[in-house]
């Protein structure tokens, strides 16, 4: 009986063996780079020392976690999951909301051309991002502050200011996102049926019940996934964009300073078994976030769900 | 039926009016990082950056290809990582995406598994980083810009949802025939996915091209620097353009002289021009990978 068992797995992985060594080489990947990180979990329950490695490091248990939630790390979480929270929101209400106002417009020329401009952001990594805000913001020469000395305000020095910052990194965040956002959602409402706009025309539907009734529930499956998907990074903030729009100035911490960039700080400064803790319940708070997400959205409709 | 015809112009020019606004907010910030580039540093230190130059300059770009060099390591490595990098990642990727899209391969669900499963869950910054320095010593190389993000399960996904749709009775009549996998692959799958390859292949090459958290985290050596991670030194530090522009060794050049203002924004347009140039024209091919992708996996 056993032998028969393992001939037919022998079987199946014969009849399989050309197709599973086409998959070999995306699997060594993540098994390398994925998945033998995921061992390294175990350094957070270590004191980690580069010249221990390892297993010759000191075992000290569940000790980070506890110094994890005494000390600072409170206001990097809370900063994280309100930047991502006022992200989520904020960027499905631009997108949608400048993706209906372009479906107005009778010209594709239009169209094309507004779209073309607005997603140029999007090409651009936070560096050169953070460059374009510079020239607005630099506390000496910026273009903010000539505008203020020519009308007889006083200079601002944005970049010493934490004050500003959830306002800044909130409106360059929608600066280089809203312009891909619009573009997908404009696409899913140009596969909308247009009879049924007719059908509502004629059983006297206003543009409002229209876009109520027919456009926005129409663009829900596109809204969830984008969300669910966004609610597993909820622990995560964008590195690039937190490190490089503040230029990782000190003196911005306390409104700047997110889950991210205090890990990759870490990572210079020694911390090494503290931060592989952070990084853990990062990863399983975002783990746990979609699968909530995706079983709640199942409840109310499983149409629209992930998995 | 007139009120409505005006009704609908006078509509129609207000949303021309808002957009046309709308895009002055991000035409504006480009055209003044361009304009600024094109400043000298002593009309900036007076007047600040500005739309309209009193002058206009080279000064900038002459510093930053006065020691040709420099800029030319960093084209080609980020050329190259870019090129090779994207070509490796999209064989890859679509390597495993063939067998995941057939219904008759047994080990569709344990591998699609293993690989949805690194989008939901990962070990971290700080045990990759130590992995990769300690036990595969790839930090430092060229390697790591190639290997580190050379598969990713969400564009895996989408090219398998797009060869599913292919008919299968292709892959059947080919298998009559004999065809071994491999040569399937190649000449009836590839030929027929190329919207797809293409979508996926722009997706990876931006990555690549827009590459400086790799540098930031796992180089040292000055010529395994990227565009983009040269400019994120001189965004930080200002030091940064006098010690890494001017001290090559055998070269002595004037330190005073160097337009450190403009010297930045310069960068940007040499490091992000590319890019913004070629990208637009690509934009539907974005819009089309991006709804594949909303399309369940």
């Amino acid at each position: 009986m056993r032998t028969g068992k393992k001939k037919s797995y022998w079987k199946i992985f014969l009849k399989n063996k050309e197709l599973l060594l086409l998959t070999l080489p995306a699997l060594v990947y993540f098994a390398v780079f994925h998945y033998l990180p995921m061992g390294g979990i175990y350094i957070a329950f270590t004191n980690y020392r580069f010249v221990d490695g390892i297993f010759g490091s000191e075992f000290v248990g569940l000790r980070w976690f506890r110094i994890f939630f005494q000390g600072d790390l409170f206001r990097v979480t809370r900063n994280t999951v309100l930047y991502s929270m006022a992200f989520i929101v904020l960027s499905l209400v631009t997108a949608v909301f400048t993706a209906i106002l372009m479906s107005g417009l009778k010209s594709r020329k239009g169209v094309k051309v507004y779209q073309t401009t607005m997603i140029l952001p999007n090409f651009m990594s936070w560096i050169v991002v953070s460059l374009v805000l510079y020239v607005f913001l630099d506390p000496a020469y910026g273009f903010i502050n000539s505008i203020h000395l020519s009308l007889g305000y006083e200079d601002i020095n944005w970049y010493a200011n934490p004050g500003y910052w959830p306002f800044i990194l909130t409106f360059m965040n929608i600066w280089k996102s809203v312009g891909m956002g619009c573009v997908m959602y404009y696409a899913a409402m140009m596969g909308i049926d247009p009879s049924l706009y007719e059908a509502a025309t004629i059983d006297g539907a206003g543009k409002m019940g229209r876009l109520r009734y027919i456009t926005l529930p129409a663009l829900v499956p596109l809204m969830t996934i984008l969300t669910i998907l966004a609610m597993g990074n909820l622990f995560r903030g964008d590195f690039g964009l937190f490190f490089s729009l503040p230029r990782d100035v000190g003196m911005l911490y306390s409104t700047t300073d997110v889950l991210d960039t205090y890990i990759f700080r870490g990572l210079r400064a020694g911390r090494f078994s503290l931060n592989t803790a952070a990084g853990l319940l990062q990863s399983v708070m975002g783990f746990i976030m979609v699968v909530v997400t995706n079983l709640i959205v199942k409840k109310i409709n499983p149409e629209n769900s992930l998995f | 039926m007139v009120e409505n015809k005006k009704q609908a112009r006078v509509e129609q020019i207000l949303l021309n009016g808002y957009f046309f606004i709308c895009c002055l907010f991000f035409v504006i910030p480009m055209l003044l990082v361009i304009t600024s580039s094109f400043t000298n540093d002593n009309e900036i230190r007076l007047y600040g950056y500005s739309l309209l130059p009193r002058e206009w300059s080279l000064e900038s770009y002459r510093a930053i290809f006065r020691i040709p060099q420099r800029m030319f390591d960093a084209y080609i490595i980020t050329a190259f990582t870019s090129i090779v990098g994207t070509i490796m990642s999209v064989t890859v990727m679509a390597l495993v995406a063939y067998p995941l899209s057939r219904r008759d391969f047994a080990y569709r669900k344990a591998i699609t598994f293993f690989i949805f499963f690194t989008l939901l869950f990962s070990g971290g910054l700080i045990p990759s980083y130590i992995m990769n320095t300690q036990i595969l010593k790839l930090d430092d190389t060229i390697w790591i810009y190639l290997l580190l993000h050379l598969a990713n399960a969400w564009h895996i996904i989408i090219i398998r949802t797009f060869f599913q749709q292919l008919p299968y009775e292709l892959i059947e009549s080919a298998k009559m025939d004999g065809a071994k996998e491999l040569r399937i692959f190649f000449a009836i799958i590839v030929p027929l996915s190329k919207p797809v390859l293409a979508t996926i292949a722009l997706f990876v090459l931006l990555g690549r091209w827009n590459e400086w958290m790799i540098t930031l985290v796992y180089i040292r050596s000055e010529r395994l620097y990227t565009l983009q991670f040269i400019l994120q030194r001189l965004l930080l530090q200002a030091e940064f353009a006098r010690s890494y522009m001017l001290n090559v060794p055998g070269i002595m050049i004037d330190s005073r002289a160097l337009p450190t203002l403009s010297m930045r924004y310069a960068m940007t347009v040499i490091a992000a021009g590319p890019m913004l140039l070629v990208f637009p024209f690509f934009q539907k091919y974005f819009t089309r990978g991006l709804t594949i992708g909303a399309i369940k996996g």
